[in-house]
């Protein structure tokens, strides 16, 4: 077996060391009672060939995106990925390494998200961000509990409907035995209301959550929320599922956010059919020894050189135990360096050019699609890359009939969302051409 | 052969920000093709402030030289204990990339992406096979998450009981993760002190109706199978708890024990671990969990059903945990350890095992006396030695650092915390016997230099990019980013 390096004579060999005659006297630890008396039942392994041949047959039978016209978001976008991403993180040296515990050795990874955490406070507005969570969805999660672990005595968290319904649910579930009371929050107009928040605002209230752009693709009111939230002391908690967006649009710090949480997918990671995503933290300075995850810091090393470390570790479950601020003992590493590669390399200009062509795109298609028979507009309010139509013919219908012209027309949103079963959440990135978006319209238009 | 006199050019490199230079680029962007809009002025954001602005060879440059201070599997040996850093071969790379698995969407309907579901739903089955499992939900995104996946489903079956039971008995050998993710399903923790193998008549003296399960690891931190496992979970049954098992050294036990058939009610995989995915600088990684039959109503959301020739997600689960995670899984892990699987086979895996616990074994004998060994049980894929024949007033962390300078990543070091000092070497059965009699001459060289030269561990690193670090004032006044 090629990963496999002994040989017979190394065996012996190392047998004869250790005193042993066989192999088996390896596990003679191991009672009678707990052995597996039979092979394990899967077939022989395969060569290299053989491996590729048989994925290849299952990779042919998914819709890849290349293939397809797709107007997919909600949740994971399609942008486009540079060559010098994975180019970069395909060195070994990276994605063979594993937590920096031995700094000396790893001050590659630990510059790095040094880097990361540098830009993802550039990019919200805040003071200081963690070196990343598993996504944006267990990140928003962790993000309540850290309200609610700093505000005491108070457990009621308010979670915006616009909110994605995935960043609720897993919400819900870390929280499920735990003493935090959820609390939803109508929507109106694409956006949350105001007055509803006014009115179940009070010294219980631990946090808001709200998305930016939220699941609509709407942006919502942000500065008249966090200072509806501070009159009580709480803390608004923004969920970025789109960070692109925050090339174009006043960051969520510069609005008063408390904690910005989101998903940096969009920045350079691949679909993948959902994972791996990579979650991104970001507090401000009040809260830095809350933070969940992992954290590094710059110092200096015996001989004056600038170096970086992992850092405040007191937080952590290896240290606190029971007590810790999280359970989560890693970061999404090479997703966080993929991220930072993206960034570095769009900077400044090109983040927000990018950004212009999604908004154009999409504000252009969701302008012409609003002009067709049967499609209307539900919400008013400014979106990103994404947006709600209605149409007259049923959702599911209507996908179906695209789905024979290679089309993939959006998300259905009526399953999370009862009272927009007319719903469909559409999506555009700079993939979507206008030749795209043309036979779309057209598509769409075909049939009602 | 110890390669003590490598040399290599190792090129500085400034932060991204401080190369940055105003107007330079490194994008390339297509034409914007409609008409230029813009959202309403008073929402725009002004310039990024301080975003790096650099050229496409800038960047190129810039992590091609940050990528040589860091040392990989690829690199050399790197025995840290209860991470099992094996080989993480290419050829599952080339797999993760294929389009028809990097380009699909999660949100395409199920039926156009059967492919990547049967991949799922086979790789479920293969753990089954390997773990004995009945069931296997591939949602949690890490070992950690598995964790606290499989604490909530035994939070929720007693729930679904009508039973209150308030603590979990954790053992103080186990990974902090443990005692953190009781805490996070609202459970008080119990320690149990366990010497070296944990005792059926420990678990009985602290076993109550209060409890609602033990969180163990097998074979344990220290490498030791829990030989008293059969009774242990009769007797947490018999009082109507359950049993986590903590499933990181899984790499002890393919083909050789299933923790499915020993009574252990839910267990996480580290694919990244086990089953060669990479570690990727600290993720991402892949925690799959295995219920016994009786949690299966309690999986996390969505979990994949096969209905004729057909594969879906289910959602109707009226009795689940719930989402613990967007979307499902870290396809692109699974991918990978798909691949291994497949190149392994069913024998490949128990000789990786075999392989795996003959290392550690060799590794042992070859160092016991030398370093101290505080528990002589027969030890699995990894062993633990103490700081406490080390001469010069030398500690655990002097070795490590010295065993940079012999070009090696040192152990896992002062875990277990039950060892004072601890050595936790988990060499993998990736390696060959010529790497590991390496290892050890280094590892004998730098106990005799502790005798003779204490100052040269004391010192140590010398040769590697960067000296000691000072980690307290890192603490103590924080820089976290990068500011002008």
């Amino acid at each position: 077996m090629r990963y496999l390096p002994h040989t017979n004579t190394d065996i012996q060999q190392m047998l004869a060391t250790i005193g042993i005659a066989d192999k088996e006297a390896l596990f003679s630890g191991i009672p009678a009672d707990c052995r597996l008396s039979r092979p394990i039942d899967l077939p022989p392994g395969l060569a290299e060939v053989d491996i590729l041949a048989q994925l290849q047959q299952l990779a042919a039978k998914n819709a890849q995106v290349s293939d397809w016209s797709s107007f997919l978001g909600g949740g994971a976008y399609n942008h486009f990925i540079p060559a010098v991403i994975d180019h970069l993180v395909s060195r070994s040296e990276f994605y063979t390494a594993y937590t920096p515990y031995q700094p000396e050795i790893s001050q590659g990874t630990l510059q790095g998200i040094f880097e990361f955490q540098t830009m993802i406070c550039q990019l919200t507005g805040m003071d200081m961000a963690n070196a990343s969570m598993y996504d944006g969805a267990s990140a928003c999660a962790e993000a309540v509990l850290l309200a609610v672990r700093a505000a005491k005595k108070r457990n009621r968290v308010l979670i915006c409907k616009t909110l994605h319904p995935h960043y609720r649910q897993t919400i819900a579930t870390y929280c499920r035995y735990l003493d935090v009371e959820l609390i939803a929050v109508e929507t109106d107009n694409g956006t949350t209301p105001l007055e509803q928040v006014e009115q179940l605002l009070d010294e219980r209230v631990a946090a808001l959550v709200v998305g930016y752009p939220n699941y609509f693709g709407c942006i919502e009111p942000l500065s008249e929320l966090a200072a509806r939230v501070h009159t009580v002391d709480a803390r608004l908690i923004t969920a970025v599922a789109e960070p692109l967006a925050l090339a174009l649009y006043k960051s969520p710090g510069e609005l008063g956010a408390d904690i910005v949480v989101g998903d940096g997918q969009s920045f350079g990671l691949p679909l993948s059919y959902g994972g791996p995503g990579i979650g991104f933290f970001a507090v401000r300075e009040k809260d830095m020894r809350l933070l969940p995850g992992r954290l590094v810091g710059e110092t200096r090393d015996l001989d004056g050189n600038r170096s970086f470390v992992l850092t405040l570790a007191t937080r952590e479950q290896h240290i606190r135990r029971e007590k810790a601020t999280s359970n989560i003992c890693s970061n999404q590493g090479m997703c966080a360096l993929m991220v930072s590669i993206y960034l570095a390399l769009h900077g400044k200009q090109g983040l927000r050019k990018l950004a212009d062509i999604n908004y154009a795109r999409a504000n252009w298609l969701r302008e012409q699609i609003s002009t067709l028979d049967g499609f209307a507009l539900p919400f008013s309010t400014p979106v990103f890359n994404e947006f709600v139509v209605t149409c007259r013919e049923p959702v599911a219908d209507l996908k179906k009939r695209l789905e024979q012209q290679q089309i993939l027309a959006g998300v259905a949103i009526g399953r999370d969302y009862p009272g927009l079963e007319s719903g469909l959440l559409v999506c555009v990135t700079e993939q979507n051409s206008r030749k795209q978006m043309e036979q779309l319209l057209t598509a769409l238009a075909g049939e009602k | 052969m110890i390669p003590t006199d490598s040399r290599g050019l190792v090129l500085d490199e400034p932060l991204l920000f401080e190369q940055s230079q105003p107007g330079r680029i490194g994008y390339s962007l297509p034409d914007t093709e409609v008409p230029q809009s813009a959202p309403p002025a008073d929402l725009l954001r002004d310039d990024i402030t301080d975003f790096p602005e650099l050229s496409e060879v800038d960047v190129i440059r810039h992590y091609t030289r940050l990528s040589t201070w860091n040392y990989g599997v690829d690199s050399g040996f790197y025995p840290l204990g209860s991470c099992t850093m094996k080989y993480n071969p290419k050829v599952n790379e080339v797999a993760a990339r294929l389009p028809g698995f990097a380009e699909i969407h999660p949100q395409t309907p199920e039926a156009l992406n059967q492919g990547a579901l049967e991949l799922m739903y086979r790789l479920e089955q293969a753990l089954t096979e390997v773990s004995g499992f009945p069931a296997i939900s591939l949602q949690p995104a890490a070992g950690a998450q598995g964790e606290l996946t499989g604490m909530l489903m035994i939070r929720a079956w007693h729930e679904a009981r009508g039973s209150k039971r308030t603590k979990v008995i954790i053992p103080d050998t186990a990974h902090g993760t443990n005692p953190a993710t009781a805490s996070l399903c609202g459970y008080e923790v119990m320690p149990v002190s366990s010497t070296g193998i944990l005792g059926r008549d420990a678990v009985a003296a602290v076993m109550s109706d209060e409890v609602a399960a033990l969180m163990i690891t097998n074979p344990n931190t220290l490498g030791l199978f829990e030989a008293d496992i059969r009774a242990i979970c009769d007797l947490v049954h018999e009082q109507g708890g359950l049993v986590y098992c903590d499933g990181a050294n899984l790499n002890a036990l393919m083909g050789i024990s299933r923790p499915g058939d020993l009574g252990i009610d839910v267990m996480h995989f580290n694919l990244h671990k086990t089953f060669s995915t990479p570690h990727g600088g600290g993720g991402p990684g892949a925690g799959p969990v295995g219920v016994a039959e009786k949690l299966i109503p309690f999986l996390p959301l969505p979990v994949i059903i096969k209905e004729g020739d057909d594969y879906h997600f289910d959602y109707e689960r009226p009795q689940s945990i719930g989402r613990v995670k967007s979307f499902y899984g870290h396809f692109g892990i699974l991918v990978r350890a798909y691949s291994y699987i497949l190149a392994m086979g069913g024998n490949g895996l128990k000789k990786a095992t075999e392989l795996a616990v003959l290392n550690a074994n060799y590794i042992r004998a070859r160092l016991e006396g030398a370093y101290a060994l505080p528990f002589k049980e027969r030890s699995l894929h990894e062993v633990v030695f103490s700081e406490e024949n080390l001469g010069g007033g030398c500690r655990t962390l002097d070795v490590a650092k010295r065993l940079i300078d012999y070009g090696f990543h040192p152990p896992t070091i002062y875990f277990p915390l039950v060892v004072a000092g601890a050595l936790m070497i988990e060499p993998t059965e990736t390696e060959s016997k010529q790497t590991l009699d390496d290892f050890c001459d280094a590892m004998l060289a730098i106990a005799a230099e502790a005798e003779q030269d204490p100052d040269k561990l004391k010192q140590a690193p010398t040769r590697a990019r960067r000296r000691r670090l000072d980690e307290v004032t890192a603490a103590r006044k924080p820089r976290l980013r990068w500011l002008p």
